[in-house]
């Protein structure tokens, strides 16, 4: 009796100890580590308590950046699939050296293997951000930009989506305890194992739930938003002006095309996005773009 | 007896917590990109001195902002890193190499090569013959220099506010 007063004793320490400056998972598997060295319960008992505990405090954050990084390969893949490239050198070496240099400047500049951009060749009004930084920009878009400011914002807002996860939190939430679960276990790096099957099943899923909400259906009325909002913040850090937004959707809201499956479906109204980003800042001032920005603007992409 | 056991397990839990930080105060990280830069100042601008792979564990020498001044290889090398290229995780590359041995828990133990990787995405591209790589492989050598990015900024007269917030 008075033993296993003092084993709960000690369990509850360890759990309280823990979890002052740890997640409930460590201080789980400390307190169960310290049940089995005590004899309450054996360790297959003990493995079971670890097991359960691991599902439960999978969550998003466990997927390593090498695994978004793989998602976004595929995600990417997609979109490619949908809309061709535009393959021009000179445009995408604009917008990769215009993007990149935003990506810098962000607060997550480092990801797994960089940012990267690409034009396609479509004149939908459409952009695209994998998990893992690859972002796309259909020529319908860039045509609603009148400036490099303007430009900026567009591709600040797709840096956004990447920095603020909406990519990844778009995979069901059974499916993330899944695939953590499974990389759990040792066999998982044997190719052709079952482990291997059931991750690339896994792996299909969260792709199609990415590309579901992308492409066909568009994030949440609130994650546009945090990327307005982002966008804004970055575009000025880099000294760029934030009005160029307004100027973007102001054109875009003349272009757009009730009932196309473009932003007009999968972005809220821009003159709604003027109003939120209006409401959160003072007025901008309008944009003045130096002769020699505006030029090499419209020498890049003025034709496309 | 029970108090000297009380004792033993209180130690070694105050020992496993402990364990996190080397004695020398020195925080060490892990690099979480596939190609890390050691740079000569805190800034993208700064020269290169060094590279870093995936999982390399780096020490903190010091820290000014989002970026952190590391030494490598023993201390022979140092250069600053921005923050977001390093994780307080441990990146263990190899198969077999388990919390027990590194005394890291689940949750500070990153499984490099695990989970979605080279080999779930060929699988996938088994069953998804009609997806095309070939952009995405392109994409990925799309790289800017931190020269022509300041160029690109300079030329444009694109000027940050007095914060900073160059790259």
């Amino acid at each position: 009796m008075k033993k296993s007063l003092w084993i709960t004793g000690l369990i509850m320490l360890a759990v309280l100890t823990v979890a002052a400056c740890a997640t409930v998972q460590t201080a789980t598997t400390l307190a169960t580590a310290v049940g089995e060295q005590a004899g309450v319960f054996s360790r297959a008992e003990g493995e079971a308590i670890r097991k359960s505990t691991v599902a439960v405090a999978r969550s998003l954050e466990d997927f390593t950046p090498e695994q978004e990084y793989y998602i976004g390969r595929s995600v990417g893949a997609v979109v490619i699939s949908k809309y061709p490239a535009y393959a021009n050198a000179q445009v995408n070496q604009y917008l990769n050296t215009l993007g990149q240099t935003l990506a810098a400047a962000s607060d997550k500049p480092e990801i797994f293997s960089g940012y990267h951009f690409l034009v396609l060749d479509s004149d939908d009004i459409n952009a695209f951000a994998t998990p893992s930084g690859l972002i796309f920009v259909t020529k319908g878009l860039i045509r609603c930009c009148p400036t490099e400011d303007a430009l900026a914002a567009i591709l600040a807002h797709e840096i956004g989506h990447v920095q603020l996860r909406h990519g990844m939190q778009s995979i069901e939430k059974a499916r993330v305890t899944e695939a953590l679960t499974v990389t759990a276990t040792e066999g998982a790096k044997i190719l052709g194992s079952p482990e291997v099957a059931q991750l690339t099943q896994t792996f299909s899923g969260a792709i199609s739930d990415i590309a579901k909400s992308m492409i066909n259906n568009g994030y949440s009325r609130s994650f546009e938003h945090q990327a307005d909002k982002a966008a804004v913040v970055l575009v000025q850090r880099v000294g760029y002006n934030p009005r160029g937004m307004i100027d973007m959707l102001t054109v875009m809201d003349k272009k757009l095309k009730p009932g196309e499956l473009d932003f007009a479906k999968t972005h809220p109204a821009p003159r709604d996005r003027i109003a939120e980003i209006e409401s959160d800042n003072r007025s901008f001032t309008p944009v003045t773009t130096p002769k020699f920005r505006q030029e090499r603007f419209l020498r890049a992409v003025g034709h496309i | 007896m029970l108090r000297t056991r009380f004792i033993i397990t209180a130690l070694a839990l105050l020992g496993i917590l402990c364990m996190h930080i080397p004695a020398n105060g020195q925080e060490t990280l892990s690099v979480q990109v596939k190609e890390g830069e050691l740079r000569a100042t805190p800034s993208f601008l700064g020269k290169i001195v060094a590279r870093v792979a995936y999982g390399d564990r780096v020490v903190v020498v010091s820290d000014r902002g989002a970026w952190k001044k590391v030494s490598i290889r023993g201390g022979t090398l140092q250069g600053w890193m921005h923050a977001s290229a390093l994780t307080t995780k441990r990146i263990a590359l190899k198969a077999g190499q388990t919390s027990v041995r590194t005394g890291a828990t689940q949750d500070e133990l990153a499984l490099a090569g695990k989970g979605f990787n080279e080999q779930v995405e060929a699988a996938f591209r088994k069953e998804n013959r009609n997806l095309d790589y070939a952009w995405i492989n392109r994409m990925e050598t799309f790289k800017v220099s931190p020269d022509l990015m300041n160029n690109f900024l300079v030329q444009g007269n694109v000027v940050p506010p007095a914060e900073g917030g160059k790259p």
